[in-house]
């Protein structure tokens, strides 16, 4: 905001006539504050960790001067003959130099509140293609095609899921887009909604032409204003273009879309839970069946999707199932893979060299993207510990065979973790494996609804014998303990909150059981904690 | 209650831009406009909902973003989220305590200040991750955290 400011004080103290737009995210976090410079005829140069002193001498050499400050960029954006004097290209940068952006394409690259960008970058040709060329069973068939997976956690194929409301005959169904986006670790929805919005309101628009529903919801977090605002912004713009609302391009297929918001609750991104949310209660989840398909919010069937599943589908339509079957791994049922097709959209936090977003196919090794592309743990240290897939998602040790795991959901759940969303914190080998688990289940625990006793009083629980391990007064029979309180949550509570809780405890005492046993046998930090440590007590009242 | 809050809450419970309005949009409304749920929103809400006003306090009490006393000047931020703790952010909280001489999540007693903690700012790639009055600042130390809440205390005291 402050580098906003200063460069419009500094064009307009030189009076150099210029657009300043605000974009979303390239992804490159770790460079951000970035400011990029087109000069008429130039190329794209990108300017990372500006400041607002840096702002005005950009302004000044090279907005106004001609002379880029290359000591400052970290590369250019545009064909390779315009390359600037010592500025790389920023596609040879490591973080951006394996990737393929199918969700993110236009992220960084067009104004996000301005549909018209959207437009004359492609967008909206998919909706039109399926509304005057495809049959709403048609599309789907698309979608099954391309194998797409729903990319909330679950990963389940997006194309079954619209199967059960599209059979629905009921006249008034709702499609729901899930930027709950609760998990720790993970901001890809919300840089989704912030760089790219339209593609999502696209994306929602098609699922709700080939399940022949007529509603649409788009459900971020109070507070997260970007992504609100930029999204209802081009949902504004696509009615009065007739995108949305009576009768869309003609076809006869009408449709409503409109942001909803809930208030700070983890769990009101499970998906019964964000029914009730939306409704405007506590957001507790539901049970289950009635299913969403029969019975969703306001008592009408509905399906719900996650943001980067619905911001795949114009891509999807617009090229082909097929093209997007081709990208990431294939089948092998035999041995429980049933194949993960298209992009990883992945967001790196933690000691890596560099944080922030990324969309590579899936396929590729956890080495290729934590070490060939993010650079790997800064200052000489070891790769310790990875923490995948949100809170419930579970920890990985670093170890080689973990690092050859391929990006693919299957094979993650194999062993033991969750591609799921496509949080990745990395740990350094300064960081203790008690303490992180202690760290998750005080999540788990802040976060659970409280309506089911098993994860209510469970996660309180594994958290009291967490606290007394890392304080070094745990006993030989806490193992045990904890592993009967997990075994009853899994199988007593209602939401996969309380069935998957126990996973950071699970995984950490599989690839670090030695540090727990230090701590309880021998009564011996392995690592250097604070004697203090911090965790906050609430379960809902 | 004075009557210019009364109408600031009847504005917000009743021009909301979205056309599906519930008990939990209507009272992110008022909290959005005047900062807390006071006793008289609650009854509004109920009124304007249909909904009794323990089912209003049902919502209320259950996310943690509503308060129900009036905000201080400033608001801030810290996480304690998986990236931002591996990051450091136990140390970040200690020092927010220790300058807002606060033992735990509160209102410092001269009005001056909100402490709260966050699950996750969404800024993960930026941990150790603050935000002033909504403002997030990322790659925080406990003397960068020190200085911000100096800076602000500092500005509440020139008002
Ligand atoms: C406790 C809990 C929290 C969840 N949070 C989210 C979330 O923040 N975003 C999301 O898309 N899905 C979340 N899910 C998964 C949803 O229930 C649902 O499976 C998903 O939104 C479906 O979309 P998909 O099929 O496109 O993956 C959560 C599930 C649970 C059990
Ligand atoms: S499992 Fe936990 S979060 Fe899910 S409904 Fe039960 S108490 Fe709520
Ligand atoms: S709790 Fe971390 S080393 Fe003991
Ligand atoms: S975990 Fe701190 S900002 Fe996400």
């Amino acid at each position: 905001m402050e580098v906003v400011a200063a460069t419009k004080r500094a064009l307009e103290e030189r009076q150099v006539v210029a657009n300043v737009s605000e974009v979303g995210t390239l992804g490159l976090c770790f460079a951000e504050p970035l400011m990029d410079v087109q000069t008429p005829g130039g190329p794209r140069i990108f300017y990372r960790n500006v400041t607002p002193e840096l702002a005005d001498s950009i302004v000044e050499r090279h907005v106004a001067g001609g002379n880029p400050l290359s000591e400052h960029a970290i590369g250019y954006l545009g064909h390779r003959s315009l390359a600037p004097d010592g500025i790389p290209h920023l596609d040879d940068h490591p973080m951006r130099s394996m990737e393929q952006r199918i969700a993110l394409r236009n992220a960084g690259n067009i104004d996000p509140s301005d549909l018209y960008q959207y437009i004359a970058n492609g967008g909206y040709a998919a909706l039109n293609k399926a509304l005057t060329q495809m049959s709403p069973d048609e599309t789907r068939q698309e979608v099954l095609t391309s194998g797409l997976r729903g990319r909330g956690g679950a990963a389940f194929p997006a194309g079954v899921k619209w199967g059960f409301l599209a059979g629905n005959p009921d006249p008034n169904k709702y499609i729901l887009c899930n930027c709950e986006e609760g998990d720790p670790g993970a901001f890809n929805d919300r840089g989704i909604l912030e760089s790219d919005p339209a593609t999502v309101v696209e994306g929602i628009t098609i699922a709700g032409y080939a399940c022949n529903a007529n509603r649409g919801y788009i459900f971020i977090r109070h507070g997260h204003n970007q992504p609100i605002d930029r999204t209802r912004a081009v949902i504004e713009q696509a009615y009065e273009l007739g995108l949305l609302g009576e009768n869309i391009l003609g076809s006869g297929f009408s449709f409503d879309v409109e942001v909803a918001l809930t208030g700070d609750s983890y769990v009101s991104g499970e998906e019964t839970a964000l029914m009730e949310a939306i409704e405007g209660k506590r957001s507790m989840p539901r049970y289950r069946p009635p299913f969403p398909a029969q019975v969703g919010v306001f008592g009408k069937p509905s399906n719900i999707n996650n943001v980067k599943t619905l911001a795949y589908v114009p891509e999807i339509v617009a090229r082909g199932g097929e093209w997007f079957a081709s990208i990431g791994t294939p089948a092998d049922r035999d041995n429980g893979i049933n194949g993960s097709s298209g992009t990883a959209i992945l967001c790196l936090s933690g000691d890596i060299t560099y944080t922030g977003l990324m969309e590579v196919p899936l396929g590729m090794t956890l080495r290729n993207v934590l070490f060939d592309m993010a650079g790997g743990v800064p200052n000489g240290k070891r790769m310790k510990l990875l923490q995948t897939g949100g809170p419930l998602g579970g920890v990985l040790s670093a170890s080689d065979a973990n690092l050859d795991l391929v990006l693919d959901f299957d094979v993650f759940r194999a062993a033991g973790a969750i591609l799921g969303s496509g949080g990745i914190i990395v740990c350094d080998e300064d960081t203790c494996a008690v303490d992180l688990t202690r760290n998750l289940i005080a999540f788990c625990q802040y976060e659970s609804c409280g309506k089911c006793f098993p994860c209510r009083m469970g996660m309180s629980h594994l958290l009291e014998v967490l606290e007394r391990i890392s304080n070094l007064e745990g006993t030989e029979e806490d193992l045990a303990l904890m592993r009967n309180i997990g075994e009853n949550m899994q199988a007593g509570s209602l939401c996969g909150h309380g069935q998957l809780g126990f996973n950071p405890v699970s995984s950490a005492l599989r690839y670090f059981g030695d540090e727990f046993e230090a701590h309880i046998l021998d009564k011996r930090h392995t690592g250097d904690c604070p004697e203090q440590v911090f965790s906050p007590k609430l379960t809902r009242r | 209650m004075d009557a210019a809050t009364q109408s600031l809450i009847s504005d917000a419970v009743n021009s909301q831009p979205q056309s599906t309005v519930t008990v939990l949009s209507s009272l992110l409304a008022v909290e959005d406009a005047i900062g807390y749920i006071p006793k008289e929103a609650v009854e509004a809400v109920a009124l304007q909902m249909d909904a009794t006003i323990n089912d209003v306090w049902a919502v209320a009490t259950f996310y943690p973003n509503f308060r129900f006393v009036p905000p201080t000047e400033h608001r801030i931020e810290v996480c304690w989220g998986p990236s931002c703790h591996v990051m450091g952010a136990d140390r970040i909280i200690a020092a927010a305590q220790d300058s807002l001489s606060l033992s735990d999540e509160g209102d410092t007693p001269d009005g001056k200040a909100t402490l709260r903690y966050n699950t996750c700012l969404g800024a993960c790639a930026h941990a150790p991750v603050m935000a002033i009055d909504h403002h997030l600042a990322g790659r925080i130390t406990p003397e960068s955290a020190r200085e911000k809440i100096a800076d602000v205390l500092r500005s509440a005291a020139s008002h």
